[in-house]
């Protein structure tokens, strides 16, 4: 019972820690495109958030599978495929049963095969753990990223259009339409990230090379 | 002539008004990572231009002889990522070997291109536009040229800016963040710039 209940609390927190504490946007700073470009609105947000948590699950599951047979030289090829794979599958589904979704989505649908959290937690967990323990991570940082853009698209989305998932808000004031531009996304996320620094009195950092999932064949960490 | 204005509106388009980082959003990573030195912008935004010219190369043709007449065109991302990596690889794998000097500069960026979601999407948009192979490579070189650019421009306002005395939560990334916004908010005044030169 006792050792139960340990393992529950195990899976927890592998499952807890990428939702908060390590989240891949505000705290180790990985896949900023599909975070800047997709925010414009709510509805997009979540959905690329799923999308992109499905995938990040999956791949963890197979990627942890196949980590015995892997050979390390080629490691980082193997994990795209497999990681395109299943944005393919993924890709084919939404075209199907959410057509309107999938052409929102757009080019940014293919690109979540090169999101560099997905190629992150593979390199540095899913490589390193057991099946169930990766399945878990994969899913606390999929909501975690989900989470990110979500909180992303609803503040541009509100204060851009004036609208929440569609719906119109009671005018606070005129909608601010330089936060659905680009320049807006660059603003929001800067000024997001601050607040979450200054909330969880973290210290402010730059882009970090622990996380990168080419830590190991990227030098330029070591010439700084 | 009508060549020459195709060129030229792609030219504009991928350098000034649908602008790769700035208004599209691809390639932020590396845009916000290697930009804090002037030279470490160039050395990246050669070879990612150099990367993109030549997976173009490769991708096109794969796509209109091979995926397209199989009917298999959904299969592109695995396949474009594919040859890519392979691409990459093996240019790295030359240089470390023939041209050392030129590996130590620009070779180190290499291996971060095969996750460079601009490279990605770059060839993805040459097979799904309309373009010819021709215009296809021209558009992989300006949208190359067009990262450079911002690469240069946002090293500048960096090396600016580190000397600037920033409130505690936003010194680092945030601070970087709001520029990169100040930076795409000038490059919104070039839009409409296509249609102002050729009238619509």
């Amino acid at each position: 019972m006792r050792k139960g209940l340990k393992t529950i609390n195990k899976y927890f927190s592998i499952f807890s820690k990428g939702v908060i504490k390590e989240n891949p946007v505000f705290f180790t700073l990985l896949g900023m495109c599909p975070t800047l470009a997709l925010t414009s609105s709510a509805e997009n947000s979540v959905g690329l958030g799923i999308a992109t948590m499905f995938v990040l699950t999956c791949s963890n599951i197979v990627i942890s599978l196949l980590k015995n047979l892997i050979p390390s030289q080629v490691r980082l090829p193997c994990y795209i495929v497999i990681i395109s794979g299943f944005v393919t599958f993924v890709g084919l589904m939404l075209k199907a049963f959410l057509p309107d979704l999938y052409d929102q989505l757009g080019i940014f649908l293919s690109l979540i095969a090169v999101n560099c959290v997905i190629l992150s937690r593979a390199e540095v967990f899913a490589s390193k753990n057991g099946v169930l323990a990766s399945a878990f991570d994969g899913l606390g940082m999929g909501l975690g990223f989900t989470l990110a853009l979500f909180i992303m698209g609803t503040i541009r989305e509100i204060l851009g259009t004036g609208t929440w998932f569609n719906i119109a808000l009671p005018e606070l004031s005129e909608p601010m339409t330089i936060f659905i531009y680009p320049a807006g996304g660059f603003f929001t996320l800067g000024f997001v990230i601050a607040a979450v620094n200054k909330f969880m009195k973290r210290r402010p950092h730059n882009i970090s090379c622990d996380n990168c999932p080419h830590k190991g064949m990227c030098r330029r960490g070591e010439e700084e | 002539m009508d060549l020459a204005r195709n060129l030229i509106i792609i030219l504009i388009t991928c350098v000034l008004t649908e602008n790769l980082v700035l208004s599209q959003f691809l390639g932020v990573c590396p845009f916000l990572g290697v930009s804090k030195k002037t030279s470490s912008s160039l050395g990246m935004g050669l070879m990612i231009t150099f990367v993109m010219v030549c997976a173009t190369m490769l991708t096109y043709p794969i796509y209109n002889f091979i995926l397209m007449p199989l009917n298999i065109e959904f299969m592109n991302t695995i396949s474009f990522i594919l040859i890519i990596a392979l691409f990459v690889q093996l240019t790295e794998m030359i240089l470390k070997k023939h041209l050392p000097p030129l590996y130590k500069s620009l070779g180190i960026y290499l291996p971060l291109m095969v996750t460079n979601c601009a490279i990605l999407a770059v060839t993805i948009l040459n097979v799904s536009g309309d373009f010819n192979f021709g215009e296809a490579l021209f558009n992989a070189f300006c949208s190359g040229i067009g990262f450079l650019l911002v690469m240069l421009i946002f090293s500048g306002v960096r090396a600016r800016m580190e000397r600037c005395d920033v409130p505690v939560s936003l010194r680092g990334m945030p601070i970087t963040l709001i520029a990169a916004g100040i930076v795409s908010i000038s490059f919104l005044g070039f839009g409409g710039i296509v249609e102002g030169i050729f009238g619509g």
